[in-house]
């Protein structure tokens, strides 16, 4: 999966639809998907998303993560919030909330590259379609 | 309450005492947020007489309802007190992160008391907050002081900060957030560094509540599909608001030479297409903005590289064709100065064209610049002005405190054309061919600020001759764009890519729950700005049609060259356009309200002030 990370502006629209979309709520900290500034080192933003690796089914003792059509995700009733899957993912992409009792992370929904001005996000739309 | 974080967070630096006030009923209907909730304390907490740069003064700053939520760019805060570049109201804005921040916080404004023993920073977390020393970040430019914050506290901390110049108290000193945006106008600068205040360091995990989320994603889809449908939308995120200096010029109204001129020969070299070909490194956002009209770029100079946001048209106006530079990137090393100085590159760039004209025309000489040759077209010279204002040394030290107190000491007939109006310079729009803009900038409630009524584009719509009417359009352009910052969202998208206001109308119920029609927000708007005016009333005695005046310069020579060579407006087209604008405003022909238009405006209490003091009838 590859992101046009040459595009991205910074504007977190993506972290904010996410919670949204997700909770319902205003509020880019519930999101599962991170803009990073690298501004002052290297003149550049990251975003910080699942790419549906999966490596994170494993690592979590109760079994609360699966893969369904190539997305991964977490169920909620079952995860324990441990915080194992946290540590285990390489990108850094399953993001801890005080309020939420579970990690967050990216389902391919595809509602932030739908609305990313830049077109950055294209590449998880198409998980998203595979998804569906 | 929907749309709103419910609290007001006041810190008292003198004593160190934080405390949550529950945000009013009143406040929120009445004065909306932002600039309102600005213009509200200032106006009710600091009395007449209050030293701007003492204790006493107090700085707002504060989101709007549309801060934070999921609409395009609610992305603004403002930051508010008693201004010591004007003596009067004064506020300014930034865009970025920070007010979305300030409410995911739980905070709908900060009001910041009495002054620091030490050097400080103010740090927010949600509920943790705390006044912490930082004599290491002091004496540091506002740029490296986000770094090291963002180094120390993580990037998810929104920055405010100010640099040498603030902590200096220049009286044009600007708070800086987000690398390159700014608080420029009106010394919010020098405010904070009055408190010992280097910067303000915010995160939030809350949420932002509104009244019914099925209706605001409906509203703020539509908004977001026809802002990227927009043809025009590419060239904005392309070239930002650098694109406009090749139109300014187009139509007479680019300031050149310190405003002698409003054409610049060399304009090319400053357009926004330059800027993308020759200096452009990356776009850079707001909070959830499709324009994206922030240009971080590289500039080089003496062997010196360095990056800055900008510049965009407010600084390639006064910086460049007002100081006569002759690249872009010399006009991006001088932004970067400015920034990193903690300077506002409006009143900056005009301070130092003032000095040039002042230089030129020998009413100062290389004794008193110390041996710079301050000759337009000299960024050299640019750049050991702004330091010596910064540092307040030789001629650095008068025109710390404006174009008009630099005037005053250096007499000389320079008043003329010391180009300010109540203090604060004049921005990028030169007006002797724009009857209606030269009345926005005469009557712009913080001093010669064009963003209350860019009222240009009417000008050129309707007749650039005409006088008749044109207060009209100046006062619902004066009621209508500061609403934008009192909901804390930016106004471009509607200004720029047309986005109908009738969709703001639709957010305001679906965030607030507040039935309130525009109409009804436009009224509310009408007493913040005639709240704005009675803080002047009540500050001075003389107080009044005076500090509406524009600098001789503009009715006196007629514009020398360019598009618009050889028109002028008459000392009396200013008094024809005034005693409209007073008569429509229902203020008496000094200036002032009425009693009547006060209480019809809902502020008795503020008419019954002004009357036991004999300031008003």
């Amino acid at each position: 999966m590859k992101l046009d990370l040459d595009r991205c502006t910074g504007c977190k629209l993506c972290q904010l639809v996410c919670s949204v979309v997700s909770f319902g709520e205003n509020n880019p900290k519930k999101a599962g998907i991170r803009v990073v500034s690298r501004l002052f080192t290297d003149a550049r933003y990251d975003v910080v998303v699942c790419d549906q690796c999966g490596l994170c089914i494993e690592s979590c003792p109760v079994g609360a993560i699966s893969m369904e059509d190539g997305v991964v995700r977490i169920d909620a009733d079952t995860c324990t919030n441990c915080g194992i899957c946290v540590e285990t993912c390489p990108n850094g992409a399953m993001f801890v909330h005080p309020d939420v009792d579970h990690p967050i992370k990216c389902i391919a929904c595809g509602e932030c590259a739908r609305l990313c001005p830049r077109g950055v996000l294209d590449a998880l739309a198409g998980v998203g379609k595979v998804a569906s | 309450m929907h749309g709103y974080a419910g609290a007001i967070l006041r810190v008292n630096l003198s004593t160190g005492a934080v405390s949550r006030e529950p945000l009013t009923e009143d406040l929120a209907s009445n004065y909306i947020g932002g600039r309102g909730f600005g213009a509200h304390f200032v106006y009710r907490e600091v009395p007449a007489g209050t030293d701007p740069l003492g204790p006493g003064n107090k700085l707002v700053v504060a989101a709007g309802p549309f801060s934070g939520v999921f609409l395009p760019s609610g992305a603004k805060t403002s930051l508010s007190a008693k201004s010591p570049a004007t003596g009067l109201y004064g506020d300014s804005n930034i865009g970025g992160h920070l007010a979305a921040e300030l409410k995911y916080a739980g905070y709908d404004a900060l009001v910041i008391e009495g002054k620091a023993g030490e050097p400080s920073y103010l740090f927010i977390e949600d509920d943790r907050v705390e006044v912490r020393p930082c004599a290491k970040l002091w004496g540091m430019g506002s740029i490296k002081t986000e770094k090291a914050l963002k180094d120390e506290l993580g990037d998810e901390f929104q920055i405010a900060a100010i640099g040498p110049a603030g902590e200096n108290m220049v009286v044009f000193a600007s708070v800086n957030h987000d690398i390159g945006r700014q608080a420029g106008r009106c010394g919010m600068g020098a405010v904070m560094g009055s408190k010992n205040l280097k910067a303000i360091a915010v995160r939030g995990t809350r949420t932002v509540h509104v009244a019914d989320m099925a209706g605001l994603r409906k509203v703020a889809n539509e908004m977001f599909a026809v802002l990227a449908a927009n043809p025009a939308l590419k060239v904005w995120q392309d070239q930002g608001l650098a694109q406009v200096t090749t139109w300014s010029n187009s139509i007479g109204a680019l300031p050149t030479r310190n405003f002698r001129q409003n054409f610049y020969e060399n304009a090319e070299a400053l357009s926004g297409e330059r800027m993308r070909s020759d200096i452009h490194v990356r776009d850079k956002a707001c909070f959830a903005c499709p324009m994206a009209t922030g240009k971080y770029c590289r500039a080089r100079h003496r062997g010196e590289t360095v990056y800055v946001e900008g510049p965009e048209y407010e600084t390639t106006a006064l910086i460049g064709s007002n100081c006569a530079l002759g690249s872009i990137e010399e006009v991006a090393y001088a932004n970067y100065m400015c920034d990193e100085l903690g300077l506002d590159t409006i009143s900056g760039g005009s301070a130092v064209a003032f000095t040039m004209e002042c230089f030129e025309r020998g009413i100062i000489t290389k004794e008193d610049t110390g041996g710079i040759e301050a000759r337009f077209g000299s960024l050299d010279a640019f750049v050991e002005i702004v330091k010596l204002i910064a540092a307040r040394q030789g001629i650095g030290e008068p025109l710390s405190r404006g174009v008009r107190a630099a005037a005053e000491a250096w007499g000389g007939g320079s008043e003329d054309f010391a180009i300010q109006v109540k203090g604060l310079e004049w921005s990028g729009y030169e007006s002797r061919g724009a009857p209606s803009m030269m009345l926005a900038y005469m009557t712009c409630d913080i001093g010669a600020h064009h963003n209350r009524a860019w009222a240009i584009t009417h000008d050129i719509a309707v007749g650039r001759n005409i006088i008749k009417g044109k207060a009209a359009k100046v006062i619902e352009l004066q009621h209508t764009r500061p609403l934008f910052d009192c909901l804390g969202v930016c106004r471009l998208q509607w200004v720029e890519l047309g986005l109908p206001l009738e969709y703001y109308a639709r957010l305001y119920p679906a965030v607030t729950g507040r039935q309130d029609s525009w109409d009804d927000l436009l009224d509310k708007s009408e007493r913040i700005w005639n709240l704005v005016r009675a803080f002047g009333v009540r500050e001075r005695a003389d107080f009044g049609r005076a500090d509406d005046q524009p600098p001789r310069r503009f009715y006196t020579e007629p514009v020398p060259d360019g598009p618009l060579a050889g028109s002028r407006i008459t000392r009396e087209d200013l008094d024809r356009l005034l005693d409209e604008y007073y008569d429509l405003r229902g203020w008496d022909r000094n200036g002032r309200p009425t009693a009547k238009t006060l209480e019809r405006l809902g502020l008795r209490d503020v008419a019954a002030e002004l009357q036991a003091l004999g300031r008003i009838s």
